[in-house]
């Protein structure tokens, strides 16, 4: 379980940072692109809202995390393996495998969804101080925007998504760490293509949700 | 007794281990001798079964280990103890955890227990109070007596040793080599030992297999092996000058005897 606090933990500021600025910039641009007098001010948070929680908030969070999860899984599973830290665990019949890829994968399923929520909250604040500072909309218009039309089903979207995005980047990751062999530098390529490796495979299934489930 | 038939293993189409066939007795400490890169490390895993040999097999004790079903290799896994040439040591684990690990994992020692096991077998090494050191800052033979320590916590029936005292200075070396020796025969175990120091083949070689290109050349004790007739294996001792004294001696005391 220590694995999942780690992951979380070390993952909460880079995620509030990213979501914040991202809430910020979104309703910076929507309002940007929407100057026109028909249509009512509150839009700007209506819209703002669908990005953040459909799109902006699961993706985002999960592409700043594989970044960091990914690397730490596949660089400490990879440095472990040249070491033969899991042929010591072999000998002892431990299933290395089931030690000490699973609860990673746990971790990552459980922590998730959990950051994403974190994110949406904070994506929609970085947005409501972005607008009210900028004078771009009052707050009470911006609150009004992010109620209308709500449909609780876009929440529960994203968060299938992003353990579909934990269960992707947690297991690609430690595929790519665990069958690291040769020395220091194969953990280095091991990290990095593990990155690129989660990166893809979570647009392409964010893409496919997308089609299947909306 | 652990035996092993012929054992062939090749990397990349280059052979490594070519037909290597042995008994390793219990309560003795097996030596495996050979220069650099000859395979002793390869088969040494082959024996534990972390490199699958192309041909050949391995039994404990009568149990055929090399092919066999997960859970009758992992019951045979859980009698063994091992000490990698690289140590091995769980980098995330203070010395107390790497050492207590195996305890903790395999049988139903209460806490207490375990840390007394622990201390023990630290104080067995020479290493009492390092309990709190995590891996990282201990020194390179430090590292070497730890794995020794980790390997032989749980009461194993095998005990394996990949270089216990390469990186060592001489008097640690061989207080190490006398302590594998010493469990060795306490505890009535099967130990090899992989190694190229002449001074533990001297100390502790009960029985001796002398690699050379993936293939045994020659097998006896250190009693004998100085009197050797395979060239490999003499050009492989007497690159050193003690031995050649040593050799010179025994000659000439077998002279004066006769
Ligand atoms: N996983 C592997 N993949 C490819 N080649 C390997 C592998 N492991 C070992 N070898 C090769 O097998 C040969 C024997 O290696 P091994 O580690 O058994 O040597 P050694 O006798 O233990 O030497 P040393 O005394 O230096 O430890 C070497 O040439 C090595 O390059
Ligand atoms: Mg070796």
């Amino acid at each position: 379980m220590d694995e999942a606090i780690l992951i979380g933990i070390n993952s909460i500021f880079i995620v509030a940072l990213v979501s914040t600025f991202i809430g910020a910039v979104s309703t910076v641009q929507v309002s940007y692109n929407m100057e026109s007098a028909f249509i009512p001010r509150s839009t700007i948070g209506f819209i703002v809202r669908e990005m953040i929680i459909l799109e902006l908030a699961p993706t985002i969070t999960s592409i700043v995390l594989a970044g960091k999860v990914g690397s730490s899984i596949a660089g400490g599973l990879g440095t472990m393996q040249i070491t033969e830290q899991v042929d010591a665990l072999e000998v002892m019949g431990i299933n290395s495998i089931s030690y000490l890829v699973l609860p990673k994968i746990i971790a990552a399923l459980l922590v998730f969804p959990m950051l994403v929520i974190l994110a949406m909250f904070l994506g929609l604040m970085g947005g409501y101080l972005a607008g009210t500072l900028t004078g771009q909309l009052t707050a009470q218009e911006y609150i009004t925007g992010i109620r209308i039309d709500f449909i609780p089903y876009n929440i529960t979207f994203a968060l299938i998504k992003s353990v579909i995005f934990a269960f992707l980047i947690s297991s690609i990751s430690s595929f790519r760490g665990y069958f690291t062999s040769g020395g220091a530098l194969e953990v280095g390529s091991a990290s990095t293509a593990a990155v690129t490796n989660s990166v893809i495979a979570v647009l392409i299934a964010d893409f496919v949700c997308a089609q299947l489930l909306l | 007794m652990i035996e092993i038939h012929n054992i062939h293993k090749s990397f990349n189409g280059k052979k490594v281990l070519d037909g290597v066939s042995g008994v390793f007795q219990t309560g003795k400490t097996n030596l495996l001798l050979g220069a650099s890169g000859t395979g002793k490390s390869v088969l040494l895993k082959c024996i534990v079964g972390l490199v699958k040999p192309d041909i050949g097999s391995v039994t404990f004790d009568g149990t055929y280990f090399t092919n066999n079903k997960l859970d009758i290799k992992q019951e045979i896994r859980r009698k063994i103890g091992m000490l990698f040439q690289g140590s091995a040591l769980f980098d995330s684990m203070t010395v107390e955890e790497n050492v207590e690990f195996p305890l903790k994992m395999l049988n139903g020692m209460s806490k207490d227990e375990r840390l007394d096991r622990v201390n023990f077998c630290l104080q067995r090494v020479g290493l009492e109070g390092t309990n709190k050191k995590m891996p990282s800052e201990l020194s390179g033979g430090m590292k070497k007596r730890v794995g020794i320590a980790r390997a032989i916590a749980p009461k194993c029936t095998y005990l394996f040793c990949d270089e216990p005292n390469s990186g060592l200075d001489p008097l640690t070396a061989l207080k190490i080599d006398r302590l594998i020796k010493e469990i060795t025969e306490e505890y009535n175990i099967t130990t090899i030992v992989v190694t190229h120091d002449m001074n533990s083949v001297i100390e502790i070689g009960d029985n001796i297999m002398f690699l050379y290109e993936g293939k045994k050349l020659w097998e006896g004790t250190s009693d004998n092996i100085l009197d050797s007739d395979v060239p490999e294996l003499n050009e492989f001792i007497f690159a050193n000058r003690l031995m050649r004294d040593a050799k010179k001696v025994e000659e000439e005391e077998r002279n004066q005897a006769e």
